[in-house]
C-alpha cells in the first residue's frame, strides 16, 4: 500500500453573503460541504460535477489559497488546516496547482523565462544564471524550446501556454498537482496533447494529480479513481472502472449519459436531468439530489443519505444503497 | 508525440532587453514621438535662460517703467509686461518653475497615492476601509482654507532656520508639498480600483501558490499591469497641476511674484487682457502645449509598456 499523501476529512468552506448596508453576514454559500478524499502518492484522482458544484472551492481549499470553514486536511500526514500561512509557504514547494485559463494565469507583462524563474527567486532556491537554466530545463522537460523563455504569454497558442502553466507547476519538484479544469479553456484536439502530457510527467516524475473537470470524458483517460461532487459534497467516488461502467448514484448515471461519444451508432440510455442546481446558499433538505433525481423516493427529502462502502472501495452516498 | 509538437514558436525578436523593446514600440508611437521632442524642445527653451542670464546679463526682474507694455522689437523679442520687464526671459524662467513643480508634485503625490492605493485594493477588509476612509476624508475637505492654513504654516516653528524659510527654495517646497496632499487621492483611487480586478486574476493566485507574499506579487505583479491607467492619470495630473499651482499663485500661496512662473504670469495677465492680450497668450500657449504633449506622451508611454501592442 502506497503512502498516505491527502486526507481530507469533512472539509467546509462557506463564504458569508453579506448585507447590503451594514456587511453583516446574513447567511452563507455551502460551496463545499463535508468533502472526505483520500489520495495515496502517485495516484491520480478526477473530480467531477456541474458548475457550482464545489470543486474547484475544494481543489483551492486544500491548498489552502482559500481558507478552509471546517473540517481537517492532511498532507504528508500534517494537519494543514489552521496552520499560519507563513508556515505554508515552505509546503507550497509540495503542492501546485494549473489553473483553466493559461492567458489569466501567465502576468503578460512578464516573459515567460521570468514567471519560470520566480519560484525559485521565492523560494531562494536559485537566482539569476542558475534560475534561467532552470527554467529552460523546464521548458524542455514540457516540450517547449528553451527560446521560449525571451518570448511574452501573448506570443505562444493556448495549448503552449498551458505548457507554460504545467511547467510552473513543476518549477520546485511538487508531489501534489491539483488541476483545476486544465484543458477545459482548450480546443479538443489540443486537450489530448496536454492530458498526454500530464499522463508523461505524472510517469517520469511520479506525482500525484488531483483534476477538477467537468467533463468526465477528459478525466476518463488519466485517472486511477473519480469522485462526483454535488453541491459541496462528494455524491460517488470510487475506481475509475467501477464507476464508470457501474454507476451506483443517479447523478453519475446522468452525467455518464451526456458525455458525448465519438461513435453515431452507440446508444445509451438516455438520463436527461430537469431544471438547475439549487443554490448553494440554499440546499435543499435531505439528499440534495432529490428535487432532480429520477428515482426519488419519499425518504429523499427527509434525511440525507450517509455514505456507504460497497465492496472494491466504491462510495455511494444515496437512499437507494442502504447501508 | 506531445515533445516534438509544441515547438513551432512563433518567431520574433529573441535576445532584445525588455527596455529596447519598450523603446522601439515607443518610437512606432507618432503623437508620442511628437509631444517628446515639444516637451525636449520647452525643456531646452526654460534652461536656455540660465545662460542668457549669466552670460547676457538678462535679468527676469529688472523693471523698466518707461517701457511698458512694449510691443515685440529686437531688444525684447517678445516685448515687455506691465513694470516693463522682457516677457521671454520670464517665460522662460517661469518655465523652469512650472515645469519642475508639475512633476515634482505629481511624483510625490502620485507615488502616495499608488501606495495607498495598491495597499487598500490588495489587502482589503480593514485596512482598506481605513485608507479608503482616509482618502474620502482627504476629499471631502474644503480645499481653501486648508490651503490658506498650509501656505501659513511657519516653518521656523518647525525646526528649520530662518533663512531657509524666507528663501525661494522653501516657497517652491512647500507648494509642491501643498499640490502633493490634496491631488493624491485621485491616483488613489484609481490604483485601488484596478488592483482589485488584477489581484483576482489567476496568476496572482499562482504566485501566492507558489508562496509568494504581499511584498513580492504587488511590485511584480499588481504594478506592471496597473501601468496603464497609472500613466494616464499622472500625465492628467501634470497637466492639472500647472494649472493648479497658477490658482495658488493668484491667492498669493504660490510661486510669489516677482519671481516668475507660468500660472502666476497668466494670472497676472487677467487684469490687463484688454490692454495687452499677449501677456496672457504667452503663458496660455506654453500651458496648453505642455498639457497636451505631456497627455500623448502618456500615450505612448502606454503603447510602450504593454507587450501585446503590435511592434
Amino acid at each position: 500500500m502506497a503512502e498516505q499523501l491527502l486526507r481530507v476529512r469533512n472539509l467546509r468552506t462557506y463564504f458569508p453573503i453579506l448585507s447590503k448596508v451594514l456587511r453583516r453576514p446574513v447567511g452563507h454559500v455551502r460551496a463545499v460541504d463535508g468533502v472526505d478524499l483520500d489520495l495515496a502518492a502517485g495516484e491520480v484522482l478526477g473530480i467531477v460535477g456541474e458548475s457550482g458544484s464545489g470543486k474547484t472551492t475544494t481543489g483551492k481549499t486544500i491548498l489552502r489559497l482559500t481558507e478552509p470553514t471546517d473540517g481537517e486536511i492532511l498532507f504528508e500526514s500534517r494537519d494543514i488546516t489552521r496552520l499560519p500561512q507563513r508556515e505554508i509557504m515552505p509546503l507550497r514547494q509540495r503542492m501546485q496547482i494549473v489553473f483553466q485559463d493559461p492567458m489569466s494565469s501567465l502576468n503578460p507583462r512578464m516573459t515567460v523565462g521570468r514567471i519560470l524563474a520566480a519560484p525559485f527567486e521565492i523560494h531562494g532556491v536559485a537566482r539569476g544564471a542558475e534560475a534561467r537554466d532552470r527554467a529552460a530545463a523546464l521548458l524542455r522537460l514540457v516540450g517547449l524550446p528553451a527560446e521560449a523563455a525571451q518570448r511574452y504569454p501573448h506570443e505562444f497558442s493556448g495549448g503552449q501556454r498551458q505548457r507554460i502553466g504545467i511547467a510552473r507547476a513543476l518549477a520546485l519538484r511538487p508531489r501534489l498537482i491539483i488541476g483545476d479544469e486544465p484543458v477545459s479553456a482548450l480546443d479538443v484536439s489540443i486537450q489530448a496533447q496536454i492530458m498526454n502530457l500530464l499522463k508523461r510527467l505524472q510517469g517520469e516524475l511520479g506525482l500525484t494529480y488531483i483534476l477538477i473537470s467537468h467533463n468526465l470524458g477528459v478525466v476518463s483517460h488519466i485517472c486511477d479513481r473519480v469522485a462526483v461532487m454535488y453541491l459541496g459534497r462528494v455524491v460517488e467516488s470510487g475506481p475509475r472502472e467501477a464507476l464508470f461502467f457501474d454507476p451506483k448514484h443517479p447523478y453519475t448515471e446522468a452525467l455518464l449519459a451526456a458525455v458525448p461519444s465519438p461513435d453515431p451508432g452507440h446508444t445509451r440510455r438516455r438520463v436527461v436531468l430537469g431544471g438547475d442546481m439549487p443554490s448553494p446558499a440554499n440546499p435543499p433538505g435531505g439528499c440534495a439530489f432529490h428535487p432532480r433525481c429520477p428515482r426519488a423516493m419519499a425518504r429523499c427529502a427527509q434525511e440525507a443519505p450517509a455514505t456507504t462502502t460497497l465492496p472494491g472501495g466504491h462510495m455511494v452516498a444515496c437512499h437507494l444503497y442502504p447501508a | 508525440m506531445s515533445a516534438t509538437t509544441a515547438t513551432a514558436v512563433p518567431r520574433t525578436e529573441a535576445a532584445i532587453g525588455p527596455w529596447r523593446l519598450r523603446w522601439r514600440r515607443f518610437r512606432r508611437h507618432r503623437a508620442g514621438m511628437a509631444s517628446l521632442v515639444v516637451l525636449l524642445l520647452l525643456a531646452l527653451f526654460c534652461l536656455a535662460a540660465i545662460p542668457m542670464q549669466h552670460v547676457l546679463g538678462m535679468d527676469p526682474d529688472a523693471t523698466d517703467l518707461l517701457a511698458r507694455f512694449d510691443p515685440p522689437s529686437a531688444e525684447h523679442w517678445l516685448g515687455t509686461d506691465e513694470a516693463g520687464r522682457d516677457e521671454l526671459i520670464r517665460l522662460m524662467v517661469g518655465g523652469q518653475m512650472s515645469l519642475l513643480v508639475g512633476l515634482l508634485a505629481t511624483a510625490v503625490g502620485g507615488i502616495f497615492g499608488l501606495v495607498v492605493g495598491v495597499f487598500a485594493g490588495y489587502f482589503g477588509g480593514r485596512v482598506d476601509a481605513l485608507l479608503m476612509r482616509f482618502t474620502d476624508g482627504m476629499i471631502a475637505l474644503p480645499l481653501l482654507p486648508l490651503l490658506i492654513v498650509l501656505g501659513a504654516v511657519d516653518l521656523t516653528k518647525l525646526g528649520f532656520s530662518s533663512e531657509f524659510a524666507r528663501s525661494g527654495a522653501a516657497g517652491f517646497w512647500r507648494i509642491v508639498i501643498i499640490i502633493a496632499i490634496v491631488d493624491w487621492t485621485a491616483i488613489a483611487r484609481l490604483v485601488r480600483a484596478a488592483t482589485l480586478s488584477i489581484k483576482e486574476r489567476d496568476f496572482v493566485r499562482a504566485a501566492r501558490a507558489s508562496g509568494a507574499g504581499p511584498l513580492y506579487v504587488m511590485p511584480t505583479h499588481i504594478l506592471p499591469n496597473v501601468a496603464t491607467p497609472i500613466i494616464v492619470a499622472f500625465t492628467l495630473t501634470v497637466g492639472r497641476v500647472i494649472l493648479f499651482e497658477s490658482v495658488l499663485s493668484f491667492l498669493g500661496f504660490g510661486i510669489v511674484p516677482p519671481t516668475p512662473s507660468w500660472g502666476n504670469m497668466l494670472n497676472n495677465a487677467q487684469e490687463l487682457v484688454t490692454t495687452a492680450p499677449a501677456l496672457a497668450v504667452y503663458p496660455g500657449l506654453l500651458i496648453f502645449v505642455t498639457v497636451i504633449a505631456v497627455n500623448f506622451l502618456g500615450d505612448g508611454l502606454q503603447h510602450a509598456f504593454d507587450p501585446r501592442s503590435e511592434r
